[in-house]
């Protein structure tokens, strides 16, 4: 059975290449700390359920040292220019994005099918993490056809994934990390405190007083978090279910479906949220960190003032 | 109550605002609160370790770099450019608009997985986006090619999160419906998706709206005045 144990050890491959490459590449004044983080970050995937939880808090203390001092550099970026790059795209047409567009499209098919599919009477990939697998199905199946159709050696798709890799640097780690920051703010309970403080310090002594501090409580905690999923049992537990559905008489559905958007709303506007928001920037060679923040800060804030409307409107009503 | 934890949501704050490195300002955050909730260090390393560990699943959208880059190398992005560049009533607005309800239609229908910011807006999405404004406005201006792409990317995040929860089985909609059974009421998760449209025809109404004058914020950016 094809688990996401396998899908790890194909991630360790690729970032122990990144690592090996990186030494090698001498346009890069910092190219040892490069390859010190791809290398550390390859054993993670390679062994780390296999190294302890303190050992693998070492390794992320490592990475952070790594890459918080500046001990990452940038080698030379594209050695095609734009122009050249054109012309290979006039003549290759728009078979160009076939490739591009078959990770989707077999990361959908796969999520669907490859769970049901028995071989030997085992399924084929582990049910749960089926997504998972068939986006990485998805991502192989289109590098075949990509050095396919460019004639280039795997060895050329490794040296570009570097690249690419190297320009992300540190910010590549951010996403895993805030993910496991929020399971320290768990353990510390950090949660349970703000659900506290929100129900003693706040008036919620009407309908619609509980409906807003509910819906902005979700927006402010997720924001803080950078998770909705990390807040909606806090504020539900803490002042929806208690008040909004208890005391006042509201849908519990309704009250579920409009809360946990409204914290959606919150994961717009916060950094903590950085795979939606701050690896997008960096992808996309923007300078300010911020940029895609900035640009859904008025649809988050209209759309949360509609969420309360839409609650208060809805949810004592069904 | 100890509410010394709290701390550490200052200490995230004021070092995030600062603008200093967010992998230290983690790290500090992360002892700020394991020792004001009177964890030891040692053990607030391991938490540390675990969590790291058993997300691991966050970092294989990476698994992308190699095919998108040997795909850029190829002129990917300056295909979708000039296929763009062809069509005379595009434009970056229109297309970002077009991305933001394919987006959230499919997302609705639970194919979360056809868009991303790795997968569609850097190679094609945004690409295309900015051909189109290079056909309207010649050569575009750092700021509104940043613009741009800022726009395209915030398509993405809009469309999938208030297109997911209309499907039913999405982890969102699994968590409020496991929760809620757990304080003892039972729904449906049908109900749940039901009540999640209204939101998500608001979000598309609103983040629409704001596409729609994109591209007279490029114009004006582009005639030298404040957009």
């Amino acid at each position: 059975m094809i688990g996401l144990h396998d899908v790890y050890g194909l991630a360790g491959t690729m970032f122990g290449a990144f690592a090996l490459l990186s030494v090698r590449d001498r346009s890069n004044p910092r190219r040892f700390g490069n390859g010190a983080f791809w290398a550390l970050l390859a054993v993670s995937f390679l062994f780390g359920s296999q190294l302890g939880d303190t050992a693998n808090g070492v390794l992320v203390v490592a990475l952070i040292a790594l890459g918080g001092t500046g001990a990452l550099g940038r080698g030379s970026t594209e050695r095609r220019s734009a122009a050249e790059r054109a012309q290979r795209a006039a003549r290759r047409g728009n078979a160009l994005l076939v490739p591009a567009l078959l990770i989707p499209l077999i990361a959908v098919l796969g999520t669907f099918t490859l769970g049901h599919i028995e071989v030997g009477g085992a399924p084929l990939a582990d049910p749960d993490n089926v997504t998972l697998i068939a986006l990485a199905v998805g991502i192989l199946a289109a590098l075949l056809v990509a050095l396919w159709q460019a004639k280039a050696p795997p060895a050329a798709a490794l040296e570009e994934g570097r690249r690419l890799a190297d320009m992300i640097g540190w910010a590549l780690i951010l996403p895993q990390l805030l993910a496991a920051l929020g399971a320290v703010f768990a353990l510390a309970g950090v949660g349970a405190t703000v659900g506290h403080l929100a129900t003693t310090w706040l008036p919620l002594g009407h309908p619609f007083a509980a409906v807003l501090v509910y819906c902005v409580g979700m927006a402010l905690f997720t924001t803080v978090m950078g998770n909705a999923f990390a807040a909606f049992p806090v504020m539900t537990a803490a002042v929806g279910v208690p008040l909004i559905v208890q005391r006042f008489g509201g849908d519990p559905a309704i009250m579920g479906a409009i809360g946990m958007l409204s914290g959606f709303c919150g994961t717009l506007v916060t950094p903590m949220a950085a795979n939606f928001n701050i690896v997008p920037a960096v992808l996309l060679e923007l300078p300010d960190r911020n940029a895609v923040i900035k640009v859904q800060v008025p649809t988050a804030l209209v759309l949360l003032a509609c969420n309360v409307i839409l609650m208060y409107g809805l949810v004592y009503r069904f | 109550m100890n509410l010394w934890p709290l701390l550490a949501i200052a200490v995230l704050v004021v070092g995030f605002a600062a603008g200093l490195n967010p992998l230290l300002v983690i790290l500090v955050t992360a002892f700020t609160a394991g020792l004001a909730a009177g964890i030891t260090p040692l053990r607030v390393l391991a938490a540390l370790g675990h969590a790291f560990n058993a997300t691991r699943y966050v970092s294989l959208i990476w698994l992308i770099l190699p095919v998108i880059g040997l795909l850029e190398h190829e002129g990917l992005r300056e295909r979708a450019r000039t296929l763009i560049g062809r069509l005379r009533t595009a434009t970056a607005g229109r297309i970002i608009l077009g991305y933001l309800a394919l987006r959230q239609f499919t997302a609705a229908l639970g194919l979360t997985s056809l868009g991303g910011p790795a997968q569609m807006v850097r190679p094609i999405v945004a690409p295309m986006a900015e051909g189109a404004a290079e056909s309207r406005f010649g050569r575009l201006s750092e700021r509104m090619r940043h613009l741009v792409r800022a726009y395209a990317a915030s398509a993405d995040n809009v469309g999938a999160f208030f297109g997911e929860d209309i499907f039913i089985a999405i982890s969102s909609i699994l968590l409020i419906k496991g929760f809620l059974a757990q304080s003892g009421y039972d729904i449906a998760p049908f109900r749940l998706s039901m009540w999640a449209i209204p939101t998500a025809l608001l979000a598309f109404l609103i983040h629409g709206v704001r596409l729609w004058h994109l591209d007279a914020k490029l114009k004006r950016l582009a005639r030298g005045e404040p957009p």
